[in-house]
């Protein structure tokens, strides 16, 4: 059974731009995400397409202005605002992008510690020193103050003060950007032994290559919706089992594929196409896809949302 | 929303909204622009009110003397029995007078120093900069005090003394945006297109500059206001005659022991109205051009 | 210790540009000062007398000269003589400042915790409705002539309830060395609130602000994911971000401060600097006047320069000495 099951989940945001006119950015229109316990799912998409966002509207720390349609349904439950508030920290924790997540002028030990009361853990300084010498972490970096670790250091903080309440499920958002080859690695093995022990992880990332080192599935995620969802294996040679167009794309434009760039940009959300949202740019695009949205079909779990796949 | 998604909106609204989004419901835009209207239609009342009235502020009436609020007087009379509402709505007018003066002499010195500044290389920038932090390092008032002793008594004091005391926080917004523009793509290509340093001033610097310093201007009212019937109270401004609002109420003092409490109480609420009007307009007008300021 | 040199450089170059701005402006005023200096009595006074005061204090000298030889005398620390109190300007000055520093200090201390308090509070229920009347007090006050709240003051409870005295800082009457602390403290109340009241208003907007910046940053929602809420997160990470702008803020009000004491002790008759400022202005006793002007400068120095000091001990990410990047 699944953990977490997103359905045609959508976040919109009102703005106020010049001269105080009101309008409104559709950053997700359609995602669709399933992981069952022990399961590394990432959803990869290129930056600024919105996917960070999901992770705050799991973890229920939106901005007041957003606007939520679709279903999140947690452990066979509906994942209202109130089950998250109820479960953050707990049972669902967020694994967060950089050094700007923790507070400057508090050093690293006590934010831990006070994690781990949130997460309801027995003796929170024994278990932050446990926490911290797992991650391979020098016994005095508890007392250090956020803008004092390297790169590396922070990012291991980060996922101990995250993990310490040993969650069931782990979304980490874009933890690899800026951080040294090694580093990338030993993040993305540490998510990777955390599925291992019975969690489920969603990884959030740009990076298509890494992610498939450490997941199960792959959900792809163009222009604010889920294009395809597909396991890892089919990611493989000169991707022709891959379904979606953009899938195939981006698997050619990756330098190792010939680097075959893709012409023209993702939609903006204040400008969405009426139709398929890749169609612009898609090679073999058709009047039917231009004409309306296409629905996402299923064949087990993957999932695409083309016609023509 | 995707017309297949087959999903409900189960979400929306567990979001709870705060109070501010269902005041978003009506029209921001319209609800400031009517707000900007009100001020200034108020401002303009009490201008032409006290034109109307000018001439029965000076009236003496010596068998109605000091007397509180009344339907016949509703801001009551003063020991020479002077309609006390006339005389605050000359005080006022005149306060005006001197703060639109004086806030537009402040507005157009920092828009010389912050354009100079920002876009006439390192040298000006330290410069204006060390003329800020000068400015900066005495308290307002003491510097006022001062430039009105060196300007002399009347309203041309007052009047300089409250202008060369506020441009400096104008002028490094001015000096921010005017270094943006001097930096940007489009002047560098004005200049090898062979254009001269003041058509490139005219076309892009005094264009981008415009909107701030507009809104400058207006929010350096409030601030001309008050330090101008400050030094007016202190003693630094015009004749017992000629009473600018600081004036009436120093006066007032004297008399405010005996219990005459209109004296002091309806003319201060009356400058506090004008003053929270041209905030309004100021705070609207600033909400109109950087949004961003709304998002509360 | 290169820093501190630094500083008193700087404080040394903003000294000489103050007074010679000073000294140009006092130039430039029409008052004559041997008519300031004699006051009512002017028209009594025949052209001998008027030549022996301007002789007596060097009023007939070429502007540069007289510059040179105040400048000199400045900073053998010889701040001339006071012509409405007949007294060196130093000991004026130092006696005065004396008896403002109480009224300075009261205030300094309740307006910034009433308006940390308030400022916090308000950020904390954002939108609601004391959120609402928090700004609106604070926002209203601002736009209120400051003279005119200690008027109100007066008059509430000086003139119709009579809780406090109308005037002075001891009662009239007997000599002010005589006063007890309670006559003192008694007196001190209204020009006390009112400064206090006159400067929480710009700390409430501004501490609010702050903590609705901070309400929003990115380790606010990393707290939140995390459980935090409510009490949890004003204790553990609201108070100690906001208190960092805001202890800067306070210094940086010492200004205002410095102003408002002038209007309140013109309210309230009240015998300190403030006082002294605009009898000097005023009366254009030049020598006072340009005796305050430096001495001003100094104390807004000192309370930016304690304002930096302060903020590198309760900012960890700045401090005097930069702390080593571990790897």
């Amino acid at each position: 059974m699944n953990l977490l099951e997103v359905e045609g989940f959508s976040l919109s945001f009102l703005q106020y731009e010049a001269g105080l006119r009101r309008r409104r950015l559709d950053v997700i229109t359609d995602l669709d995400l399933d992981v069952e316990a022990g399961e590394l799912v990432a959803v990869v998409g290129s930056s600024g397409s919105g996917k960070s966002l999901l992770a705050h509207a799991l973890l229920g720390v939106l901005p007041s202005n957003a606007i939520e349609g679709g279903r999140i349904t947690y452990d066979g439950q509906p994942l209202d605002l109130a089950r998250r508030e109820a479960l953050r920290g707990r049972e669902i924790a967020l694994v967060p992008q950089s050094v700007a997540f923790l507070d400057p002028v508090t050093r690293v030990g006590p934010q831990a510690e006070r994690a781990a009361v949130l997460a309801g853990v027995g003796e929170p300084p024994a278990a932050v020193k446990a926490a911290f010498r797992r991650l391979d972490l020098p016994e005095e970096t508890v007392r250090r103050y956020p803008h004092e670790l390297s790169g590396g250091m922070a990012r291991r903080v980060l996922t101990a003060t995250a993990t310490i309440g040993a969650p069931r499920l782990v979304v980490a958002d874009e933890p690899t950007p800026g951080l040294h080859p090694e580093v990338v690695t030993e993040t993305l093995q540490g998510l990777r032994r955390t599925a291992d022990q019975g969690a489920g992880v969603v990884l959030i990332t740009h990076d298509l290559l890494r992610a498939l080192e450490v997941a199960d599935r792959i959900a792809v995620f163009y222009a604010g919706t889920t294009v395809e969802v597909a396991p890892v294996e089919v990611f493989t040679g000169d991707g022709t089992e891959l379904r979606h167009p953009y899938t195939r794309a981006l698997w050619g434009a990756l330098p190792e594929h010939g680097f075959v760039p893709l012409a023209g940009a993702q939609p903006p959300p204040t400008d969405l196409p009426p139709g398929c949202l890749f169609a612009p740019r898609c090679p073999i695009a058709v009047d039917d896809c231009r004409a309306a949205r296409p629905a996402l079909r299923r064949v087990d779990r993957w999932k695409v949302r083309c016609i023509r796949a | 929303m995707s017309a297949t998604s087959g999903a409900t909106s189960d979400l929306r609204g567990v979001l709870v909204p705060r109070a501010g989004i269902l005041g978003r419901l009506t029209d921001r835009r319209a609800r400031t622009l009517a707000q900007i209207g009100l001020g200034v239609v108020a401002l303009a009342v009490v201008v032409v009110a006290a034109t109307l009235v000018a001439p029965s502020a000076d009236a003496t009436n010596l068998l109605a003397r000091r007397q509180p609020p009344s339907l016949a007087h509703p801001f009551g009379t003063d020991w020479l029995g002077r309609d006390v509402l006339a005389r605050t709505l000359v005080g006022l007018r005149l306060s005006l007078g001197i703060a639109t003066l004086a806030a537009s002499i402040s507005a157009v010195v920092a828009l010389a120093l912050g354009a100079a500044a920002g876009a006439l290389g390192r040298r000006v920038d330290a410069a204006v900069s060390w003329l800020i932090d000068l400015n900066l390092s005495l308290p307002h008032l003491v510097l006022m005090i001062l430039i009105a002793f060196a300007a002399g008594r009347g309203a041309r004091g007052l009047i300089i003394a409250v202008a060369l005391t506020h441009w400096p926080t104008l002028t490094r917004v001015l000096r921010g945006e005017a270094r943006r523009v001097s930096a940007s793509d489009y002047v560098a290509v004005s200049e090898r297109l062979g254009k001269s340093g003041w058509w490139v001033a005219r076309r892009h610097l005094v264009r981008h500059l415009v909107p701030q310093f507009s809104v400058g201007l207006v929010l350096l009212f409030p601030h001309a206001i008050l330090h101008e019937a400050g030094l007016s109270f202190l003693g630094f401004g015009l004749s017992p005659d000629a009473p600018a609002i600081g004036n009436i109420l120093s006066e007032a003092m004297r008399y405010l022991p005996a219990g005459d409490w209109w004296l002091a109480l309806l003319p201060g609420v009356a400058l506090l109205s004008v003053v929270l009007a041209v905030d309004m307009v100021g705070g609207n007008l600033r909400a109109l051009l950087d949004p961003r300021s709304v998002h509360e | 210790m290169d820093l501190l040199a630094r500083r008193a450089a700087r404080l040394v170059l903003l000294l000489a540009g103050v007074a010679v701005l000073a000294f140009a402006l006092v130039e430039v005023s029409p008052v004559d000062p041997v008519n300031a200096y004699v006051g009512a009595e002017v028209a009594r006074i025949g052209p001998e007398q008027r030549e022996l005061i301007a002789e007596r204090f060097g009023l007939n000298d070429p502007p540069l000269v007289r510059f040179g030889l105040w400048a000199g005398r400045i900073v053998r620390g010889d701040l001339g003589t006071s012509m409405i109190y007949n007294a060196p300007v130093a000991d004026v000055i130092a006696a005065r400042f004396r008896a403002s520093l109480l009224l300075l200090g009261t205030a300094w201390v309740l307006s910034g915790v009433l308006g940390f308090t308030l400022g916090l509070l308000a950020a904390v229920t954002r939108g609601s409705l004391v959120d609402r009347s928090i700004r609106w007090f604070a926002f209203t006050l601002t736009a209120a002539p400051t003279f005119w709240i200690g008027l109100l003051l007066l008059t509430t409870f000086s003139v119709l309830l009579g809780w406090t005295p109308v005037c002075c800082a001891t009662p009239i009457g007997i000599d002010p060395a005589d006063a007890t602390l309670w006559q003192r403290l008694h007196h001190l109340l209204l020009p006390a609130a009112m400064l206090s009241v006159v400067g929480v208003a710009p700390i409430v907007l501004h501490t609010r602000e702050q903590a609705v910046g901070i309400l929003r940053s990115d380790f606010v929602t990393f707290a939140r994911a995390q459980g935090e809420r409510g009490g949890g997160l004003v204790r553990y990470r609201l108070l100690r971000n906001a208190v960092v702008p805001a202890l800067l803020l306070q210094f940086a009000s010492l200004s205002e401060l410095f102003g408002g004491s002038i209007l309140a002790e013109q309210v309230f008759s009240y015998p300190g600097l403030g006082q002294a400022t605009a009898a000097a202005g005023l009366r254009g006793d030049v020598p006072l006047l340009l005796g305050i002007v430096l001495f001003s400068a100094i104390f807004v120095f000192a309370g930016n320069t304690l304002g930096d000091v302060v903020h590198g001990l309760v900012d960890p990410r700045v401090g005097p000495l930069r702390a080593r990047r571990a790897t």
